[in-house]
């Protein structure tokens, strides 16, 4: 019902059908949502706003942007925000160019990219996983990459069993293959033999082939037993090394807004309830980690 | 005499043309959005790089829209899978009508229609778990989705209809036939291949055009065992159906990568349309 909802919202982005049904879907807790937010959100949102946020880019942060639109929608039900997927850059460009209210992005500002600042709301851990049965345990980030993009064919190379390297990704579009592959600097050019769609499809199939390597969302896989997740450069993934940094497969989920006009009382309202703690758990839900403290 | 006007009579008879009307609406519809939507990227791409290239890269920087990889996996696929299951469907077939006692057939019946009943996302749930690493071991290879296990998977889940389609056919051969060629001294299985199956030949071909109609527009089962890779078919290499090429990438796709999607959707399309019409060509045949 609530993944339902959700794609529906992205279909028909802010239908006026759907509005009611969200609504309805929410209105069992919202009166005690709403009490908590109006008390300790940081811009004090005393009055209930009204209006539209427009927010485009990423389409790896549309798991996380559907949970905060939906838990929004509880606090302040007169602001209808908006998700269009639509990649990173597009974001970037949407935001400076002021045709989106806060551009998404799944990776950070380059220094060519100015007029605008960005708003870390979340981080991404991606875990590299294998058979339990594989005796490595522990990668570098290059051998990492050497072994999606074909450099690497036989797990002997880097001292594991006389085998052939099993290379199982995501979909082409997904956004844990476009964030693994930019992270370990492979677009374009890993070899898989099998590209599925969805985490646990991956999960399985790893789980099922001795020689397999994959990659998977780090909320997805942790204490599945089924598989093996590699610590990388010595760093076991969890949401403490993401957040400290140590664990390098992870990029940060940003809002992306302009430095020079000043945002909408609703927009800025979103953004404020986003990066608050209030809004940690449904960041966690949707996979990722929350930064706020 | 003037019939007596009833308003029941000229309201239902309405609306039973109305209900009639809604199959071809949503007929035409399909067709016209697909042909809207599908035009524009084949236009774009160039009819020729699209049809023929044998580079499939739509989330690149820079992108390639050839889709032979999947036409080639689906004709290298629904041959294979008829290759496969028209023999074994047409002699069950031949068991149900011409051979098996009245129990047997009461047994093996119901399972064939049970087989046709079984969501294709349970064969391929099963084809995942079961037949993928199964292949791997048996053939020695470094993973299994391949576009072997997707024939498998496609022979049993085209069976049902192949059988039921076939043993209907065979039943309605006349009997004098059957009990002409036995008279003259043949056995048993030369009457079935010699008389009973040429007489029923338009039917048994009809079976088979709706298994290569089945095979082809399969998309969830097999997108479980064939690895989804855009590699140019070859038997034990990850492949990409046409299917299974529109249902991957559709979630997110943007742009000209979701228009080309729309694009392989009206390729299957003609496909299924070819493969219709040669169907209803057989039947007439049949009739006449």
């Amino acid at each position: 019902m609530k993944k339902l909802n959700r794609r529906a919202f992205l279909a028909v982005c802010g239908a006026v059908a759907l509005t009611g049904a969200l609504a309805a879907c929410g209105s069992s807790s919202s009166s005690t949502a709403a009490t908590t937010a109006t008390t300790s959100t940081a811009s004090s949102v005393a009055e209930t706003l009204s209006g539209t946020v427009n927010t485009n880019g990423s389409t790896s942060m549309e798991d996380v942007m559907g949970s905060l639109i939906e838990g929004f929608k509880e606090i302040q039900p007169g602001i209808t925000v908006n998700y269009t997927g639509s990649g990173s850059g597009a974001g970037i460009t949407g935001a400076q160019e002021g045709t989106c209210d806060i551009g998404l992005a799944s990776r950070d500002l380059k220094d060519t990219e100015t007029g605008v600042k960005q708003i870390t709301v979340a981080k991404d851990g991606i875990a590299i996983i294998v058979n339990p049965a594989n005796p490595l345990s522990d990668l570098t980030i290059d051998q990492i990459a050497q072994l999606f993009n074909g450099e690497i064919t036989n797990w002997s190379e880097i001292g594991g069993n006389d085998a052939p390297v099993v290379a199982i990704g995501r979909e082409a579009g997904s956004g844990t293959r476009d964030g693994f592959e930019s992270i370990t600097g492979t677009e374009d050019l890993c070899v898989y033999q099998n590209e599925l769609t969805s985490t646990g499809e991956v999960i399985a199939n790893v789980a099922s082939n001795p020689d397999a390597i994959g990659y998977a969302s780090l909320s997805a896989v942790e204490g599945d037993a089924t598989i093996k997740a590699l610590t990388v450069g010595g760093v076991a993934a969890s949401e403490e090394t993401v957040l400290d940094g140590s664990y390098v497969i992870q990029r940060n989920f940003n809002f992306i807004v302009s430095d020079g006009t000043e945002l909408s009382a609703a927009a800025q309202a979103f953004v404020d309830w986003a990066t608050s703690t209030e809004a940690s758990e449904l960041i966690a839900g949707a996979g990722a980690v929350p930064v706020a403290e | 005499m003037k019939q007596k006007v009833r308003p029941m009579e000229t309201f239902m008879g309405a609306m039973f043309f109305a209900c009639g009307i809604i199959a071809i609406a949503f007929v035409l519809f399909i067709s016209l959005y697909l042909i809207v939507s599908g035009l524009p990227a084949i236009w774009e791409i160039g009819i020729v790089d699209f049809l023929f290239g044998t580079k499939w890269a739509s989330t690149a920087a820079e992108p390639k829209f050839g889709i032979l990889p999947f036409i080639l996996t689906s004709i290298y696929g629904t041959c294979g899978a008829i290759l496969i299951g028209v023999p074994i469907g047409f002699m069950t077939s031949v068991y149900l009508a011409k051979i098996a006692s009245p129990k047997m057939a009461s047994i093996v019946r119901p399972a064939v229609d049970l087989l046709a009943g079984i969501p294709s996302v349970v064969y391929g749930l099963i084809g995942m778990m079961v037949l993928v690493p199964a292949v791997r071991e048996a053939f020695n290879l470094p993973d299994g989705a391949s576009l072997f296990c997707a024939i498998i998977v496609l022979a049993i889940m085209i069976l049902p209809s192949i059988i039921s389609v076939s043993e209907t056919a065979l039943k309605a051969v006349p009997h004098e036939y059957e009990e002409a060629s036995l008279a003259l001294g043949a056995t048993q299985i030369e009457t079935i291949f010699k008389v009973s199956a040429p007489a029923a030949s338009s039917g048994i071909a009809a079976a088979v055009v709706l298994g290569i109609g089945r095979a082809i527009g399969e998309a969830m089962a097999i997108m479980m065992v064939a690895g989804n890779v855009a590699n140019m078919p070859s038997l034990f290499s990850s492949v990409r159906f046409l299917t299974t090429a529109v249902a991957s990438e559709m979630a997110y796709a943007s742009g000209l990568q979701r228009q080309a999607l729309y694009s392989i959707a009206l390729v299957l399309f003609v496909f299924i349309m070819i493969i219709n019409v040669a169907l209803n060509t057989l039947l007439k045949k049949k009739e006449d």
